[in-house]
């Protein structure tokens, strides 16, 4: 009979685990259709633009040419980029356009040629297709396609935009442009100003000297560090913004926290309202977050790193202090009676009982956060307007460097892994080691 | 006899010594280095810390001075922006479901003793580190540019940096789960994923728990500020609330309030409920 019962219980929690273990998952699926449908993902496939993700997929590890005509002067400038910095000395240009008076033949590889042509008109031939000619006539672009218009040529009345693997062709009124793709960051160590352009580091290093008026070396790396497209200098200041950000929020934050977590502790401080009253102001400057100190702070401060790591200052001093006076409040008691039973003072009895128990644990958490805080600093960085992230929400709003926007995605992450293991690193020395 | 206590003695307080001198010689370089730190800062700052100091308070007392005069209408604004703020409490718990079940596979993965492919832990290990490395506003800028500004960018932002996080949380949990079960599975054929989902799950889960809740908290705080760089949710409201200037915080107001009481309850409904999983797992 007992056994019956037993079998019977047995049955029925087995029951419930399962019926458990199937509502949970369902729960969540429930959840996550819900979701699905209130961030209307479906719509959201629909409105994507494909098309950006394959500019910046390309331009993240190519750089392009600009082979421009101004449509009014007949001018043909070649830049790197289309930028002014990266733009070739008049009357010079990359070996594979010819300028000839006012015929320029441009060779996109591949048996791909443009040809402008007088009268603010262009010619494309490409191999297994034929020939494409277009011109401007009066207000309109005028070709020769009749009715069917490949899907890789968009064509209006104003414009005509031709894509192909070998480049980007297109003609306004205003400009007749070619864009053609070469993998790599160019300019990426010397400008085209730069005497050093186009030799290897080998030449730099062991060849002859470059630059009469100044060393190899010294030349090169100041070339490099002032270089004006990609402003090494500056990325390398405002990388180090950030750090700064972090490092001075994140030990500001622990010095502050230290004496109020003592006066939070339970154990430390017999004043209740004293711990009543700590223990709200740190919910308090946690509750506020990160965000809106930010804002705050940056109105009374202006946008700079100080800003910065005020902002990550006050949020942790909420965080450290809680952490701090749970910590202590843990702490071993065995070890304060031992000391204080040599006749030391209570200032003895905090040095030399609580602080070596607590030491590892508190450096520990302030050394945890210096890595979070530095991808925190990062993002503050963007909305305060100093370090690194303001440089890459720049570079993203102008939507076209995608080469710098890449370049500082991988300083930030090579950054924030350098930033955790350092963190690491100190904190198997100072707590597991010596 | 007393000779050599009296050596030991002198070597022992100049050991002493010595580690004094070096302990002071480091928190002296500490304390520079943060003095130093922080005139800098103020240095490359726009406006100086003193300068500024007494300005602190403008901003709060603006918008304080805005929602005083208006303050009926503070429970409309409260309601209006509820639903941006449930957006937002939603980036942060689906960013986490996501990274957590993520987390849990990287993690298992890249436990030794429980990695399906052992040889391919440290490959793992190195997409963990690199997740956890990037911070969300990369993800969420480069998602923003292809699928438009919206709660989505955010999420998978989120969801992408909290897996790495977590993955490194989890498999530390892994460490210490008991091989038992799994080998008593094996013994009767189970599969890895059965050995996996009945053996150490199991195990694992309170703990597992208890970090993803302490993730979503700070995920519910990612998602705020990744709203202000235009990700949706509260923090896109806020943005928007902050342009239209003076005379007009009061919407601002509500927003911080949302803000702030969400974080406080979430706060201290995960440190309640992971205080009592502590205790009641008895670690």
């Amino acid at each position: 009979m007992a056994s019956v019962d037993l079998y019977v219980s047995a049955d029925r929690l087995f029951l419930r685990k399962r019926l458990f273990a199937l509502a949970l998952p369902l729960l969540i699926l429930a959840y996550l259709i819900y979701v699905f449908v209130a961030f209307d993902v479906s719509g959201l496939v629909e409105r994507a633009r494909w098309e950006n993700a394959q500019v910046l997929t390309r331009d993240a590890w190519s750089h392009k040419i600009h082979i421009t005509r101004d449509n009014r002067s007949g001018e043909v400038v070649a830049a790197i980029e289309g930028e002014r910095k990266g733009r070739y000395p008049a009357g010079a240009a990359p070996d594979w356009v010819t300028l000839a008076g006012t015929t320029t033949s441009i060779d996109l590889g591949d048996g791909h040629v443009v040809t402008f042509l007088p009268d603010n008109s262009l010619r494309y031939a490409i191999p297994d297709y034929g020939t494409i000619e277009a011109a401007i006539e009066g207000r309109h672009v005028v070709t020769n396609f009749g009715a069917d218009v490949p899907d890789w040529v968009s064509l209006s009345k104003s414009r005509l935009a031709i894509t192909t693997d070998e480049g980007r062709v297109s003609l306004t009124r205003n400009k007749t442009e070619v864009f053609k793709y070469f993998p790599g960051w160019e300019l990426f160590f010397f400008t085209l100003d730069s005497p050093y352009h186009g030799h290897g580091l080998w030449g730099i290093l062991f060849g002859d000297q470059i630059d009469p008026t100044r060393s190899n070396i010294a030349g090169a790396w100041q070339d490099f560090w002032y270089n004006d497209m990609w402003r090494h200098l500056d990325v390398a200041w405002a990388m180090f913004e950030t750090i700064l950000m972090a490092f001075l929020g994140t030990f500001g934050a622990a010095i502050i926290a230290l004496p109020l977590g003592f006066l939070a502790a339970r154990n430390f401080s017999p004043v209740w309202i004293a711990r009543f009253g700590i223990r709200r102001v740190f919910d308090f400057l946690r509750g506020v977050d990160g965000l809106i100190w930010t804002i705050v702070l940056s109105r009374a401060f202006g946008p700079g790193p100080m800003t910065g790591a005020l902002a990550i200052l006050l949020t942790d001093t909420g965080s450290f202090g809680k952490m701090f006076s749970e910590a202590l409040e843990n702490v071993d008691e065995k070890q304060t009676e031992g000391v204080s039973s040599t006749g030391a003072k209570p200032l003895q009895r905090y040095r030399f009982g609580v602080i070596p128990q607590v030491t590892p644990v508190l450096l520990s958490q302030v050394l945890y956060y210096l890595e979070s805080n530095t991808r925190s600093a990062t993002i503050i960085g963007a909305i305060t307007g100093g370090g690194i992230g303001l440089l890459l929400t720049q570079a993203m709003i102008t939507q076209k460097d995608w080469e710098e926007v890449t370049y500082y995605i991988v300083l930030i992450i090579l950054m924030v892994m350098l930033m955790d293991s350092l963190s690491g690193w100190l904190r198997r020395r100072l707590i597991k080691g010596e | 006899m007393s000779d050599i206590s009296n050596n030991g003695h002198d070597s022992y307080m100049a050991m002493i010594q010595r580690k004094r001198l070096y302990g002071g010689i480091m928190l002296a370089i500490f304390a520079m280095l943060l003095i130093s730190g922080f005139m800098l800062a103020d240095d490359r700052n726009a406006g100086g810390f003193w300068a500024g100091l007494p300005n602190v308070f403008d901003f709060p007392a603006d918008v304080l001075a805005d929602t005083a005069p208006k303050l009926d209408q503070l429970p409309g604004h409260l309601v209006t922006y509820f639903s941006a703020l449930i957006e937002t409490i939603n980036i942060a718990a689906v960013s986490t479901l996501i990274g957590a079940g993520l987390a849990i596979f990287l993690s298992l993965l890249s436990t030794r003793g429980l990695a399906r492919w052992p040889r391919l832990i440290p490959v793992f290990r190195r997409a963990m580190d690199i997740m956890r490395a990037m911070p969300e506003i990369v993800i969420a800028l480069v998602l923003i540019f292809i699928l438009g500004g919206g709660p989505v960018p955010a999420m998978i932002a989120i969801a992408f940096h909290t897996a790495g996080a977590l993955g490194k949380l989890f498999s530390e949990v892994n460490e210490n789960a008991d091989l038992k079960p799994v080998e008593g599975l094996s013994s009767v054929g189970a599969g890895w994923f059965q050995r996996m989902w009945l053996g150490v799950v199991p195990q694992v889960a309170p703990n597992y728990f208890s970090y993803a809740l302490l993730r979503f908290e700070i995920n519910i705080r990612a998602s705020a500020i990744l709203g202000f760089v235009g990700a949706g949710g509260i923090g896109y409201e806020l943005k928007n609330a902050m342009s239209w200037g003076l005379g007009k915080y009061d919407e601002a107001a509500a927003i911080f309030i949302l803000l702030f009481v969400t974080i406080v309850i979430f706060d201290q409904l995960s440190g309640h409920v992971r205080n009592g999983l502590i205790h009641k797992g008895g670690h």
